[in-house]
């Protein structure tokens, strides 16, 4: 019966979005509705013939096929964000890369939120998704809730992802960093979005341990300030049903308020809530004992929620932002540092007595280098948003630098330590088909990373210093392409650091795709079958 | 008074230490006698229930 609703409902959206197609007042907005026309059109084919057939949930089993699907769209997208990103890395160094035949489509300002957006959402969302999947079944002792409204979650975000990816190399995007997608695809994600978090507060509800487990408490935490954060920066007001350009209903500073205290809490809530929901559950299985302190984990959820909301305002130190305002972020993202360490030693000391893992496993060690970099991004986050230091810092590579840092070593490096969990589990294999391609893997990103945060503080600082750098008279003595001729080395050391990076996570993939094909199986069969493998 | 004052002000004082004083509560709340043997429980959830879900006869409320 729900599938005659279902055609009714697909057939409506085929007909509107190539209408939409038609009228269409730009070139994104057109793509945009002839993909949405293309898919709904095949999703009404697949459901005509499937008419009939009822989709069993067990109620016994857990529902680890989409958690396959998460963890192969998270190695993916990885490559495709790292990609781009030594791409783009290179177009800075030598501009001749931004080729003329493809100006308006591949340059660098086009290229750049392709990268951030693919790296942040597609990998590490992909990536939150997939673990919070597991993690909340696994916790709860549940199989998760909402049958194949789990599918609808991955599939739709997927098309979130191809939606914003292609917008941005078209030109649909509303300029605010992080938050590039126009109207429409926004409020695609706001119902794939309010879709994962009933799925993942069904699953919680129905749970057969009396306790919420501190993973699903940041995972919580995570989806719904994302929810709120994501509304409120994406209030616009389209200039067409048939175009993709929208405008902003705040103004002027409040804008630039809002979209910082959106920005810095998708890093506080998407980027650090999220993957320390990841750490809580992932550390503590692969050092096979229970987290360090549990009323630390306590503290360090609560102390985090409170402290890093405020911290926003940080970004835009010597604004049009009044001073209180630019001083209370300060004060919060320097306290913010004790909840971070807090969690970091939570996550470090989980291996009290069982340091010697780190020398046999490689996938602990990665585990841990990811905290690591996670508590020296957070000393360095707090020092950079002091206003004095923000002087030398902001506009310059040191912000480029410590994001990836953030990015490249925490977020990163923790989520190929879970692929690495979660493949030979997933599909029931015994062991990991090498553990050499591991440590080959963890080496490479790590020098890749030690590589780009070096060469970014150099020339981050450099940059600074001559940007402020006055002769007897007052007179600046550099202009801006002083400073571009001279950070060239660095670009080109930075670049090399991608490339190091990506080719350890080539080797991740290579290493995950033979565990699923070579490695000795546990049980005969996937207890749930695999589809479309 | 304008709503932007009131809001302010509010906002940097009842709410500032509700919240102050929510936190603390939370705090001493985690110290709590007893709590550790029930954290030690808490805590030791990721190694139950690894391959399939609890049946009913074993769910623990």
């Amino acid at each position: 019966m729900v599938n005659y609703f279902k055609l009714i409902a697909l057939a409506l959206i085929t007909f509107f979005a190539m209408i939409a197609a038609n009228y269409a007042r730009d070139l994104a907005y057109m793509v945009h509705a002839l993909l949405i026309a293309g898919v709904s059109f095949g999703l009404f084919i697949w459901v005509l013939r499937k008419t009939g057939t009822e989709q069993v949930h067990p109620q016994d089993e857990y529902m680890d096929d989409v958690v396959r699907f998460g963890v192969v769209a998270t190695a993916f997208w990885g490559v495709v964000g790292f990609l781009v990103g030594v791409f783009i890395a290179f177009q800075l160094a030598f501009p001749a890369l931004n080729f003329e035949w493809a100006q308006g489509f591949a340059n660098f300002g086009r290229l750049r939120p392709l990268h951030t957006s693919a790296v942040i959402f597609a990998f590490g969302g992909n990536a939150l998704i997939a673990t919070s999947f597991y993690v909340v079944q696994r916790t709860s002792a549940a199989r998760l809730w909402g049958g194949n409204l789990g599918w609808f979650v991955f599939w739709g975000y997927q098309l979130f992802i191809v939606l914003a990816a292609t917008g941005y190399l078209l030109g649909g995007t509303q300029s605010k960093e992080y938050a590039e997608p126009e109207w429409y695809v926004d409020l695609w994600l706001t119902i794939v979005w309010v879709a994962y978090l009933a799925v993942f507060l069904g699953t919680v509800i129905k749970r057969k341990e009396p306790h919420i487990y501190v993973a699903n408490w940041f995972f919580l935490a995570f989806i719904v300030t994302v929810a709120m954060l994501h509304v409120v920066n994406n209030l616009t007001i389209p200039v067409s049903i048939f175009g993709s350009k929208s405008v902003i209903v705040w103004a002027g500073v409040q804008d630039a308020m809002v979209q910082w205290w959106y920005g810095h809490n998708a890093v506080g809530f998407f980027l650090t809530a999220g993957f320390l929901g990841m750490m809580y559950y992932f550390i503590p299985k692969q050092a096979e004992r229970p987290v360090f302190s549990y009323k630390l984990s306590i503290i360090h959820f609560w102390a985090l929620i409170f402290l890093y909301i405020w911290a926003g305002p940080h970004h835009l130190h010597y604004t049009a932002l009044p001073d209180w305002a630019s001083t209370l972020g300060m004060v919060f993202s320097v306290v913010l540092w004790m909840p971070s360490w807090g969690g970091m030693i939570n996550g470090l000391m989980t291996l009290s007595g069982a340091w010697d893992k780190l020398r046999t496993d490689p996938v602990i060690r990665m585990m841990v280098i990811s905290v690591g970099f996670y508590g020296m991004s957070t000393f360095e986050g707090p020092m950079m948003s002091i206003r004095a230091v923000n002087s030398l810092s902001h506009y310059t590579d040191w912000t480029i630098g410590h994001v990836h840092s953030g990015a490249l070593g925490w977020n990163g490096m923790i989520t190929f330590g879970c692929l690495y969990f979660l493949v030979p589990v997933l599909w029931k294999r015994e062991r990991l088909y090498s553990l050499q391609l591991v440590s080959w893997h963890f080496w490479l990103a790590t020098i890749g990373i030690v590589l780009y945060a070096a060469s970014m503080w150099v020339t981050g600082i450099m940059e600074g210093l001559m940007w402020r750098e006055v002769d007897a008279n007052g007179f600046l003595v550099n202009s801006f392409a002083d400073t571009v001729a001279a950070k060239f080395p660095m670009y080109v050391v930075r670049g090399l650091g991608g490339v190091l990076f990506l080719a350890g996570s080539l080797i991740m993939c290579y290493n995950l795709w033979m565990t699923v094909r070579k490695a000795p199986a546990k049980e005969a069969s996937l207890s749930v079958a695999v589809p479309a493998e | 008074m304008e709503t932007y004052s009131f809001l302010r002000e509010f906002a940097d004082s009842w709410m500032l230490l509700f919240l102050f004083l929510f936190f603390l509560a939370i705090v001493f709340w985690v110290f709590r006698p007893g709590a550790s043997k029930e954290y030690k429980d808490t805590a030791s959830i990721p190694f139950r229930h690894e391959d399939k879900p609890a049946t009913t006869e074993e769910a623990r409320t």
